[in-house]
């Protein structure tokens, strides 16, 4: 059974529940009371209009939409400014739930595979946690070869411009692309990661089984 | 001794060669006036910024900024942490929060710094330069520095979101802060109080995933810093600094508009105003080149 489908069958018909105990601030979901105003505040919705906005969402959570909250791009377009947050009268960590509910879905392997925000997503964690620090140069090269080669060199191309002028300004370094800024102790980064990935799975696993 | 002293987080973009590695020589050139002593946090890592969220979980993106903490304590004891990027600052002062909030995340944070032989005891305290500035020095001490007032410069402050939500500097409003515009008139120049864009969101991480979008943002905060008659923006953020700077010849192509106004930091106006030269301001740091500050920046200082 894979973990999607046995977190399925263990909150069947309690998709609340579920985001409760599997998604980070996911216990705020039932305090909203429906207002709107983090739709009329979040910038991306203002701009080219989230699938289902966070005010949405959290009816849809309760209404037991699963598979529809999961699987839309809306979370990802997020931008964390917190003006959802500080603006919520019902105090509701919104930013928070938004990467909360992204984070499970792509957890569970069920968010669109090729959003780009997700995908770039994952790739900065993977940037900054490698070495400790991000390396700006690899970060923006693997956005752009997301898509294959060919569509790689597009995008460097359509870059241009702009690497070229940061380049200039000394704020971009073409050498980052062979090592670049690291910590010292690397070693000890991974086995505190390890240990905190541990950690958390385990937690999560418990409150699925209680 | 120095005046004032901090354990210093600046972060991964302040890293030589990095987008925003003139926002540090203009730090240090302006501390080095007002007496301020930042010691590096010896092998600090990445706070692991917002936009990790998909792989970061929860424990693993705090016990980050913990090892930060953690290192802090252990090798500048007692010193409050200055972070200078809003991301860093943010991610650090909300593991902060949250662990101060919950003994159990404490607890397993406590357990999986161990693996990397270190441990926290005390909750450092997390502040932006800026509230440094504000909070600990004081606008009055701040303007005793200028030697050379950036006089007649019109500039608009854009505060953005990380400086502002969901912290924010005490006393601030989260729609209408006003510290900037009462840091660009410390240093002689001209705010916009009116500016209205001051606290729209540049796009963050989409100017790079999705930047329809996040430049459909930043067109909005651009095209208002003209139409107040601006001559330049300014900010105490990394990222809203490179977003707003670095995509406005996209946004042209896209938009058929004609901008080209600079984007500064605030510490690269006060090093001017206290009589720093181009290169102590990195002014040769921008990708827009702010010519009004370069002409003032290479006039005698008046003392």
């Amino acid at each position: 059974m894979s973990a999607n489908t046995a977190l399925a069958e263990k909150y069947r018909n309690n998709f609340l529940k579920e985001i409760e105990e599997q998604v980070e601030m996911g216990d705020w979901v039932k305090m909203c009371m429906q207002c709107g105003v983090c739709s009329g505040s979040c910038p991306t919705n203002f701009q080219s209009a989230w699938e289902h906005p966070p005010q949405e969402l959290f009816m849809m959570i309760r209404a037991g939409k699963r598979e529809e909250v999961l699987t839309t791009t809306s979370m990802w377009n997020c931008t964390s400014c917190y003006n959802c947050i500080v603006r919520c009268p019902r105090k509701l960590p919104i930013t928070h739930i938004m990467h909360g509910i992204a984070e499970y879905a792509h957890r569970l392997g069920m968010a669109p595979k090729m959003q780009p925000t997700r995908f770039f997503s994952g790739l900065f964690w993977k940037n900054c946690t490698h070495t400790g620090r991000v390396n700006e140069l690899k970060l923006s090269m693997g956005l752009y070869f997301k898509d294959g080669f060919a569509q790689g060199i597009k995008n460097g191309m359509a870059m241009q411009a702009v690497a070229l002028g940061l380049v200039k300004a000394k704020r971009l370094n073409v050498f980052e692309l062979f090592g670049g800024h690291k910590c010292k102790d690397q070693k000890g980064i991974q086995a505190m990661l390890k240990k905190a990935y541990e950690i958390e799975r385990s937690r999560k696993a418990a409150k699925m089984a209680g | 001794m120095a005046k004032h002293e901090y354990a210093f987080y600046p972060g991964c973009s302040s890293q030589k060669g990095a987008s925003a590695s003139n926002y540090l020589t203009s730090v240090e050139s302006m501390c080095k006036t007002l007496d301020v002593k930042l010691t590096e946090i010896p092998d600090w890592n990445c706070c692991g910024a917002s936009i990790g969220y998909a792989e970061a979980g929860e424990l693993p993106r705090h016990v980050m900024n913990a090892r930060n903490f953690a290192l802090s304590e252990k090798n500048l004891p007692g010193q409050e942490i200055v972070a200078t990027c809003a991301a860093c600052w943010l991610g650090a002062r909300e593991t902060r929060e949250r662990l101060t909030h919950s003994d159990t995340l404490m607890a397993d944070t406590r357990e999986a710094l161990k693996e990397a032989g270190l441990t926290i005891n005390e909750m450092p305290e997390i502040r932006h330069m800026v509230e440094v500035l504000i909070e600990d020095l004081g606008f009055d001490e701040m303007k005793k520095h200028v030697v050379r007032p950036l006089e007649g410069v019109k500039i608009a402050g854009y505060v953005g979101c990380q400086t502002n939500r969901p912290f924010g500097v005490a006393g601030e409003s989260f729609e209408n802060p006003v510290y900037l515009d009462k840091m660009v008139e410390m240093v002689g120049a001209e705010p916009i109080p009116e500016y209205e864009q001051k606290v729209t969101c540049c796009g963050g991480a989409l100017a790079f995933s999705e930047p329809e979008k996040a430049q459909a943002q930043i067109k909005d905060i651009v095209e208002s810093a003209y139409d107040h008659g601006a001559e330049m923006i300014v900010t105490p953020c990394p990222l809203c600094q490179a977003n707003v700077e670095i995509y406005q010849g996209q946004i042209n192509q896209r938009y058929g508009t004609k901008f080209n106004i600079p984007v500064m930091y605030y510490s690269q106006l006060m090093v001017v105003a206290y009589g720093g030269n181009a290169k102590e301001a990195a002014l040769n740091g921008q990708v827009i080149k702010a010519r009004r500050l370069e002409e003032i920046a290479a006039k005698p200082v008046k003392r």
